[in-house]
């Protein structure tokens, strides 16, 4: 495994991290091309996690932005977003790997309440570590990561926010490396869990080639995901990457590593970063928690440098008003992660043509934003 | 010529603080009476919004600081006037991201200029290292890298080749161990890391009472380093004749070994 993205990446961890870091990066090569594990991993995506997802022609938005439009939908799957591919992928290497806990991080709570499914579904002890800040805003998450089995630890140092709930995480892995796997839950950390994380969450870009195919005998024109760490974008990119598809990558604008950001090492990996001339990290502000953090995966960096995925950002109201234009259009309530990609077709609605198809990765449903939405109004 | 070594000829204390924790003035004021109390070397660990490495009693400290408007141009101004109070060997704890922003040459520029005997990068490996070793080698900057008890021998190896200065062993990991578990894991750890160099050894991580610190020293480090039980008296307002009280029970407790 390589475990830089051109400049991008690395292992910028704490020295007894580096141990279990190898012992990742030995066992996931042993098991990457095994057909037993390829196996054991379809068939737990097919019978617990609902894949495929399906590939949804949106009559509606097509008619009002004058092009074909799909969606992706993630929200459809099992927990209600796309964070179970890679916590059934990681909980598989985990228990592989003879290790019996798994530890994880969460923003809005998807990826907390996805890996506590996996470690009930795989009786791997689950603990996860949450923002203080973002406990409040998702209380009915932590309610049922709690309902799941897992231990719940709010984070009050920082911000109380992901990114601290990473540092947390990185802690409580050290104490415990031999007997613990620390399931990151975006494309984001030291080398090798960006490139782990993304083989997971590829499975989304596959299954979107073979179906547009089947619906339209061709490519799509372009594809739209939202990015936070950004692993619903690199997943369902990464099957796009070496075609002729146009990319693009939305940020929430009060968190937009890419556009707003520079280089940087956060949490183990170098990649642009939102930080001040010191290298100290900015607070960020979104209204999607799981948009909410001053960094990306090191390859999103790279492919913003080769300019192979096109970077622009949403703000809160041009998410909201996807968020709510998407209900009622089509009765499908988006996250408002996921909304963020929706926010981007009326401002390309002018360079579309009507035999342009435009996929959009609908990373997660809306049910966990309702009351957050409800409030604003 | 730089020579933290010779600090450790009669086992060395190495007090931790933060600069500018909770002021500038406070943390040089702290730091004089450290070195009054008879620390041999001195670590200052530079503010940083995300700490990992440390643990949370630090990331506190760091946080005081930050608040207070901490900017890493303090940490070189501390150090000058640290030195010209007492000419003892400095080294200081950071993280890459702060080296990187400040531009690694500049910042190695910097600490050749103020003195600073010696750089910890908490998150950086071997693996990550050459840039930063390009530069602390043409400015004679000791970089000093940690070895971990689950380190094996082959990368200590590796690890010692690296390493000028000290090796900084870490004795245990995040789990407050049972005494003898302290002792038997502390021993081990140094052992493997003894066998590998004649670089002094200086251990933290855990030491926070005199017992541990004789403990360690017994176990055959060469030092030890006490970081987080001197930032937490910092955060709980003790005078500086307390926190000199407790360097000179800790340097009493490795001293008579």
């Amino acid at each position: 495994m390589k475990d830089r993205f051109d400049e991008f990446g690395g292992k910028f961890v704490p020295e007894p991290i580096i141990p279990a870091l190898e012992e990742l990066e030995k066992e996931y090569t042993e098991i990457k091309n095994s057909t037993e594990f390829q196996e054991q991993f379809r068939e737990i995506l097919e019978e617990y996690a609902g894949r495929p997802t399906p590939l949804t022609y949106s009559e509606k938005l097509s008619q009002k932005f004058g092009c074909k439009i799909y969606l992706k939908r993630e929200d459809l799957l099992h927990g209600g977003a796309h964070k179970l591919n890679n916590t059934l992928g990681q909980a598989l290497l985990a228990k592989h790997m003879e290790k019996e806990k798994i530890i994880a991080e969460t923003g809005a709570g998807q990826h907390g309440v996805a890996t506590s499914m996996a470690g009930a579904k795989m009786e791997l002890e689950t603990e996860i570590f949450m923002g203080k800040k973002d406990l409040e805003r998702q209380k009915l998450n932590a309610y049922r990561m709690r309902l799941l089995g897992a231990k719940l630890n709010p984070v009050t140092t920082g911000e109380a926010k992901l990114k601290d709930a990473v540092n947390e995480a990185l802690r409580a892995w050290v104490k415990e490396l031999e007997n613990t796997h620390y399931l990151i839950g975006s494309v984001v950390g030291p080398s090798p869990f960006p490139e782990i994380v993304r083989d997971f969450q590829s499975v989304i870009g596959k299954e979107t080639k073979k179906q547009i195919q089947q619906k339209e005998n061709s490519l799509p024109d372009r594809i739209i995901a939202c990015v936070g760490g950004g692993s619903n974008a690199i997943g369902i990119f990464h099957e796009f990457v070496d075609k002729d598809v146009k990319l693009t990558g939305i940020e929430a604008e009060g968190s937009a590593s890419i556009t707003n950001g520079s280089k940087g090492t956060l949490h183990g990996s170098m990649s642009k970063l939102l930080q001040t001339e010191e290298g100290q990290i900015k607070e960020t502000e979104s209204i999607a928690a799981g948009l909410d953090y001053p960094g990306i995966g090191p390859e999103h960096s790279m492919y913003n440098q080769k300019e192979r995925i096109n970077y622009k950002t949403a703000n809160d109201e041009e998410a909201l008003e996807a968020f709510k234009l998407l209900s009622k259009a089509e009765g499908i309530i988006p996250a408002l992660e996921s909304s963020h990609a929706l926010a981007q077709l009326p401002k390309i609605q002018n360079d579309l043509s009507p035999d342009d198809i435009v996929i959009i990765n609908l990373s997660g449903r809306g049910d966990k934003d309702v009351r957050e939405v409800s409030n604003l109004e | 010529m730089n020579e933290i070594s010779q600090a450790f000829k009669n086992n060395a204390f190495i007090p931790f603080i933060v600069a500018a924790d909770p002021n500038y003035q406070k943390s040089l004021e702290t730091a004089k009476a450290l070195i009054d109390a008879g620390a041999d070397v001195l670590e200052i660990g530079i503010p940083y919004t995300d700490p990992a490495a440390d643990g949370p009693t630090i990331q506190k400290a760091y946080s005081r600081a930050l608040k207070n408007g901490f900017e890493v141009k303090q940490i070189f101004k501390l150090v000058k006037e640290i030195k010209k109070y007492k000419d003892i060997p400095i080294v200081v704890l950071t993280y890459y991201n702060i080296v990187y922003n400040q531009g690694i040459d500049t910042f190695y520029e910097k600490a050749k200029e103020s003195k600073i005997n010696g750089v910890i990068i908490a998150d950086m490996p071997i693996e990550e290292s050459d840039e930063v070793l390009t530069q602390s080698k043409q400015k004679d900057i000791h970089q000093i890298f940690l070895v971990s008890p689950n380190s094996t021998k082959e990368r200590i190896k590796k690890i010692e080749k690296k390493s000028e200065g000290f090796i900084y062993t870490i004795t245990r990991l995040g789990v407050t161990g049972k005494k003898e578990k302290f002792l038997e894991n502390t021993r081990k750890t140094i052992q493997k890391v003894k066998s590998t160099t004649d670089l002094p050894i200086a251990a933290g991580f855990g030491i926070s009472k005199p017992k541990h610190a004789e403990k360690a020293i017994k176990a055959g480090a060469d030092g030890v380093i006490v970081g987080s039980a001197i930032v937490e008296k910092i955060q709980k307002n003790h005078s500086l004749e307390q926190i000199k009280n407790y360097v000179e029970e800790m340097k009493k407790a490795i001293n008579k070994i």
